[in-house]
């Protein structure tokens, strides 16, 4: 199939469509079939791209199904996937109808949440697919729009505040890019990525109003996509928007917030940063990963101090893609294949405490760590999955969680070991406020008077946590799953990063 | 079979935790038990007929990055052969054992099933024990680590109604991570160092740490004693050695099958197997050896004297099992890993025995644990109390010196004597100022073992009842499933030491025969092992320091003359240089009559205090009431961390998330953003919610008409 990408692409946003020009009423019936709707066309999305890592060919490290034509207004429209870039389209695919499954309860203006849902995943995939550079701004940007909506609408109390900061935050980085994205096309004529990774940007120092640039041009391109994908990380100190957002987010906007929307952040140093400015990587990577060992160290500490459950796991994301920033800017192979695996281990993950905090949320409407205690007496069931992706997200061995955590440990090791040693105390910090948290709210005497009738989890939401649980330990014990496909990509990425590197210090030895 | 050893407990688990609503949960419990058994029986085999050359099976792939490749695979020694049976052993006692004291307990309401989890839970840890013995790399290894940590979570929080059982849980998972921070650096290293986290490539390529300097945080280290230190710090936390002990005893929260199993006999000695496994490592570190000598001899003292006056049956054993611990360290930081493997072996009969046994007390008690509640039960439960002397009689060491008497070259005593002695003498081989001062250390410790030994027996089993009467009358005889297990046991805490004494502390040859160390002869033939991880290392040495370098490749030469095994042939190395196993043996009459007397010096001591003069113990304490309460309150290590550390980081924690995220971030850097914020918000509120987001829209909306009309324009020119 020539067009696969394009067809799974854009297979939620016809549903979408669908819903929103032929769905009438606001009845229960009407709220019935756009959920289903929904989640036939979520999961058909997530049949079909089975089709695509079953054709994938992982030993090639270059672009797959790639497609190409002529677009409005001269553009080009140019799709295509590779090692680094596919897994995220599964995890896409696959986490979207688990996400509208947990929606099932939702009363509130349900077509219009469904459509926001489809678009957003069109949009999402569309990210990691999109090969020309006007194309991923639109996807990246456009993402932006329904996440708004969905805190801004079917929100919390403050869900007005939150998504403003979410959206200022987010915002204001990628004013910085498109400012970056133009001053590329003009460096190199075309806005194709393919071709812009093997364009070599300026490198050279000059000055500017004054001041030396060292890395030069791509230094100035560099901090500007690193403006944008820090606050999408979000990398700390820029960090503050996500506890607001998913404090004040439905259960199913965080779930998609952190395990995919926080993705593109990673996925944009890996597709731009690093392979199209090496030299300025290479000159900035110290910062970064600095920058990544304090976020680990900080937002553990702070999610130590949490009352509300979403804070404290919004705290513990900030501080798991610390390890992620961290690994891309190891540049080894240990390193990024673990921030690869990082982030895909941590969609699941994360998604999966998000959706812990919802099934109790649903049933309480509180989300005080000190409404809840005991709950293992009338939960057992909810308690023993609750306890698999505590541990999970402690990065215990044989959960997918470790083996992110453990390559890019490895990885910054050989760049710095004082990072290394920084970053590795989250071992320690994420099992005191992880297990806290569990004590807290499983363990102990079923006191409350308000928790004596609170119900096991019901048979929705155990299939619902099924493929989740599958995943985090296929992974974790056979993590070969994820590392044989993006290997080789990866190489090729670190290879060309060196050879990069290398023909700059000729370049400027010469002179 | 050596799979089924190692898959039958997991397969236990499983079928007992998730099957049980199926099965029933008798049947369940039985499966689980059963398969143990199984593997304990198949681990004597593997035992009994295993010829000491090493073999390795591959089971799965697991992590692959690079160069970086550790898979899922059973590496079968000498050392993991011995842990093998030490593990399914135990374990096996323990689940069955578990049957008759986990049948009623006051901790669960009526018609709660814990059992089957109680029981899944044991055989989880015991497969992820297993893991971490039969490990062929040093990840898979650390799976095994984090594994039985899991394990020990799950059941020292085992009654989850009670908070401070829950506090000791974490407690005891916390306190690991921060070993584990080590362990994992270590591995880091190592990686680094080696190009490979394999235990054949690493062994191969100690000589050349030794000669490698590695630049790691603020200096240049040699790479062989970071690692050593490192992957040490990983086995202080697991075995509970002096400043990362504080969970030991708080673990006793757990039911007392589990301080048997986990917190006496197995995974406590993890930490122990650790230094042993890198025993090519450690041989060519000196100064981390002479670390955990010294960290050794001072936990051992340090324990003993805490166990003197702990009025709790499992913490004056959950102190004894630290203190002997710190033997084993010592043992293995001299140099004689087979000596600290002899009383890992002893001590897991001995120790499971004196906890079942105490378990038994507890439930013939009503669950009293406070030995000042005790007294006169020798008559009440005589077959525990039997167990109980077996136990205390091979702890303390009973025997008759060896200058003495010797049976076919094997001294005579119970299993705790030989093995405990073994290390006594090799201390005092070792030759170093440190290795003394762990004489002295160990033989103090060997008189305060006797005394709190002896006190344990004097205050549960003799005088008079004190306490409630109604739970003494009420005291009775365990049943049969938790009496057949400490017979085994007894069997093991009286011979394992006269039987297995040769091939652990014989001469020489015997040990290396057993160990699987190619003997001078068979060596010779041998050609030098050369592998990639080995020369990478010398590379870096070569990179940072051409001088180095030399002097790396020097040395590789040395080693390959012929004359002396490699690292990494056998279970176990000892550097040339090394002859404190034989030293051990030339020791003079005194050394060996020592711990002798400091066991009598002991006994007398709590005779005279516990049976003659009842009165004395108060009095004492009344004296020497500063002394008294710092032992009580084990030197205030708890106090000191929670001030030191807990409440700083609640605080700190704290103070970043409302100063630096609320006041700096949010106002300060960010103002701008923020400013704005508040303005939209007023604005929304106006507005009436959710038209807003049609301004929003509009905006990126605008944005994205732009930048197409910017990139068309740029595109026309």
């Amino acid at each position: 199939m020539d067009n696969l990408l394009s067809i799974i692409t854009f297979l939620p946003l016809v549903a979408a469509a669908i819903l929103g020009f032929f769905l009438r009423g606001e009845d229960e019936a009407a709220q019935k079939n756009a959920k289903w709707l929904a989640l036939i066309a979520t999961t058909a999305t997530f049949l079909i791209s089975i089709f695509l890592i079953t054709g994938f060919d992982p030993n090639n490290p270059d672009f797959q199904f790639v497609e190409e034509r002529e677009w409005i207004l001269g553009l080009t429209y140019k799709m295509g996937v590779d090692g680094i870039s596919i897994l995220f389209i599964m995890l896409t695919t696959f986490l979207m109808p688990l996400v509208i499954a947990s929606c099932w309860e939702v009363k509130d203006r349900v077509k219009e949440y469904m459509i926001a849902f489809l678009v957003l995943e069109t949009l999402m995939i569309g990210v990691f697919a999109a090969l020309d550079l006007v194309l991923f701004y639109l996807f990246f940007e456009g993402g932006l729009i329904p996440m708004f909506l969905i805190i801004g609408i079917w929100g919390g109390k403050e869900r007005i505040y939150a998504s403003f900061k979410f959206f200022l935050y987010t915002f204001l980085g990628s004013v910085l890019m498109l400012v970056a994205m133009i001053a590329m096309y003009v460096d190199a004529g075309t806005t194709d990525i393919p071709t812009l990774l093997n364009h070599q940007f300026g490198s050279d120092t000059f000055s500017l109003l004054g001041i030396q640039i060292v890395g030069g041009l791509q230094t100035l391109l560099w901090i500007a996509f690193f403006a944008s994908f820090a606050v999408k990380m979000p990398m700390w100190p820029v960090h503050t928007w996500l506890p607001d957002a998913h404090v004040q987010a439905p259960t199913a906007g965080s779930v998609v917030l952190a395990a995919i929307l926080l993705k593109m952040g990673g996925y944009g140093f890996l597709r731009f940063s690093v392979p199209m400015f090496p030299v300025a990587s290479d000159l900035l990577a110290p910062f970064v990963l600095w920058l990544s060992a304090i976020a680990i160290v900080y937002t553990s500490l702070v999610a130590l101090a949490q009352k509300d459950m979403k804070k404290l796991i919004a705290y513990s994301s900030v501080a798991h893609m610390g390890f992620v920033t961290m690994g891309i800017f190891a540049v080894n192979q240990q390193g990024l294949d673990g921030a690869i695996f990082q982030m895909i281990s941590h969609g699941f993950i994360s998604g999966a405490l998000f959706l812990c905090v919802g099934v109790i949320y649903d049933r309480m409407h509180t989300r005080e760590i000190d409404a809840y205690g005991g709950l293992v007496n009338r939960m057992p069931a909810y308690a023993a999955i609750f306890m698999l992706f505590t541990m999970a997200n402690v990065g215990l061995p044989g959960t997918s969680g470790f083996i992110g955590e453990f390559l890019t440990l490895i990885g910054v090791f050989q760049v710095n070991t004082w990072v290394a040693a920084v970053a590795a105390t989250g071992v320690i910090l994420s099992a005191a406020y992880a297990l806290w948290l569990y004590r807290r709210v499983v363990m102990g005497d079923l006191i409350k008077e308000s928790l004596k009738s609170i119900t096991d989890m019901t048979a929705r939401e155990r299939a619902i946590f099924a493929p989740l649980i599958v995943m985090t330990l296929l992974l974790g014990v056979y993590p070969s799953l994820v590392t044989d496909i993006i290997g080789p990509s990866v190489a090729n990425l670190v290879e060309n990063y060196d050879l990069a590197l290398l023909a700059a210090d000729t370049r400027l030895a010469e002179k | 079979m050596e799979t089924i050893i190692l898959f039958a407990p997991l397969v236990g688990a499983l079928i007992c935790g998730f099957g049980w609503r199926l099965l029933g949960e008798d049947a369940a419990m039985w499966v689980a038990t059963g398969l143990l058994f199984l593997s304990a029986v198949l681990s004597w085999i593997v035992f009994l007929t295993f010829d000491g050359q090493m073999q390795q099976i591959q089971i799965l792939r697991w992590i692959e990055s690079g160069s970086l490749s550790a898979d899922w695979a059973i590496r079968l020694d000498r050392l993991t052969a011995i842990m093998l049976i030490v593990i399914t052993t135990v374990s096996a006692l323990v689940h069955l054992y578990s049957f008759g004291y986990m049948a009623h307990d006051e901790n669960f309401r009526e018609g709660e099933s814990y059992r089957p989890r109680f029981f899944a839970y044991l055989s989880f840890f015991t497969f992820a024990m297993l893991m971490l013995v039969t490990a062929d790399n040093l990840v898979q290894m650390f799976f095994g680590w984090e594994g039985v940590g899991l394990a020990s979570y799950l059941l020292i929080g085992f009654y989850f109604r009670k908070p401070s059982a829950n506090a000791a849980a974490i407690k005891a998972f916390v306190v690991n991570r921060v070993g584990d921070f080590g362990f994992m650096l270590g591995i880091l290293a190592i990686f680094f160092l080696v190009d490979s986290v394999r235990f054949d490539d690493i062994f191969a390529a100690a000589p050349e740490l030794a000669e490698t300097q590695l630049n790691f945080l603020w200096r240049e280290w040699n790479a062989a004693e970071l690692v050593a230190f490192l992957l040490f710090i990983g086995a202080m936390g697991k075995s509970a050695q002096l400043i990362l002990h504080t969970w030991l005893p708080d673990a006793m929260e757990g039911p007392t099958p589990v301080s048997a199993l986990i917190h006496a006999a197995t995974m406590v000695t993890a930490g122990v197997f650790l230094v042993c496994r890198m025993s090519p490592v450690m041989e060519f570190a000196p100064i981390a050896t002479g670390f955990i000598v010294a960290l050794g001899a001072v936990t051992a003292f340090f324990a003993a004297t805490v166990g003197l006056v702990q009025n709790d049956i499992k913490r004056v054993i959950a102190y004894s099992t630290c203190s002997q611990l710190g033997y084993m360290f010592v043992a293995a930081g001299v140099g004689v890993y087979s000596v600290a493997m002899f009383h890992l072996f002893t001590h897991a009969f001995f120790k499971a025995m004196l906890f079942l046994g105490a378990g038994s007390v507890i439930h013939a008690m009503h669950h009293e644990q406070d030995m000042r509640n005790y007294g006169g039960l020798r008559k009440k439960i005589p077959y525990t109390f039997w167990a109980m002397m077996i136990g205390t009689l091979a702890i303390t060491g009973v025997g008759i010196p060896a200058t003495l008497i010797k049976l076919g070259g094997v001294p005579i005593g119970f299993a705790g004597f030989i093995s405990k002695d073994a290390i006594i003498e090799s201390a005092y081989a070792g030759g170093t100022g440190v290795a003394l001062f762990a004489f002295w250390a160990l033989v103090i410790a060997a008189l305060f073992t006797s005394f709190y030994s002896w006190r344990l027996m004097f205050l549960t089993f003799y005088g008079k009842p004190r306490g409630s009467m109604k739970t003494h009358d009420h005291a009775h005889e365990s049943p049969p499933t938790m009496l057949a297990p400490l017979g085994v046991l007894a069997l093991g805490a009286i011979f394992a030491g006269m039987i297995w004494y040769k091939p652990f502390f014989g001469d020489h040859h015997k040990v290396e025969v057993f160990f699987g160390i190619p003997t001078d002869e068979v060596h010779a033939s041998a050609p030098p092992a050369h592998l990639p991880g080995a020369a990478h290392a010398a590379t870096e040495a070569a990179e940072g320091d051409a001088a180095e370098g030399e002097a790396a490749d020097g040395s590789h030469g040395d080693l390959g003359d012929g004359t002396h095994p490699l690292p990494g042939e056998g279970a176990i190395y000892m550097a040339p240089d090394n002859t404190v196993l034989d030293d051990a043996h030339h020791v003079p009459a005194w050394v060996i009559w020592s711990p002798f007397i400091a066991m009598l010096l002991g006994l007398a001591g709590a005779y005279q205090m516990y049976i003659r003069r009842p009165d004395w113990p108060a009095k004492l304490a009344a004296n020497q009431q500063p002394l008294y309460q710092f032992l009580l309150n084990k030197w205030y290590f708890d106090e000191a961390y929670d001030f030191l550390f807990v409440r700083p980081a609640r605080w700190i924690g704290g103070f970043l998330w409302t100063r630096g995220d609320g006041n700096v971030i949010d106002g300060g850097i960010n103002g701008l953003a923020m400013g704005v914020v508040p303005f939209f918000t007023r604005l929304a509120g106006r507005a009436q919610s959710g038209y807003i987001f049609t301004y929003a829209f509009a905006m990126v909306i605008g944005i994205v008409i732009l930048v197409s009309l910017m990139t068309l324009s740029g595109g026309a020119e």
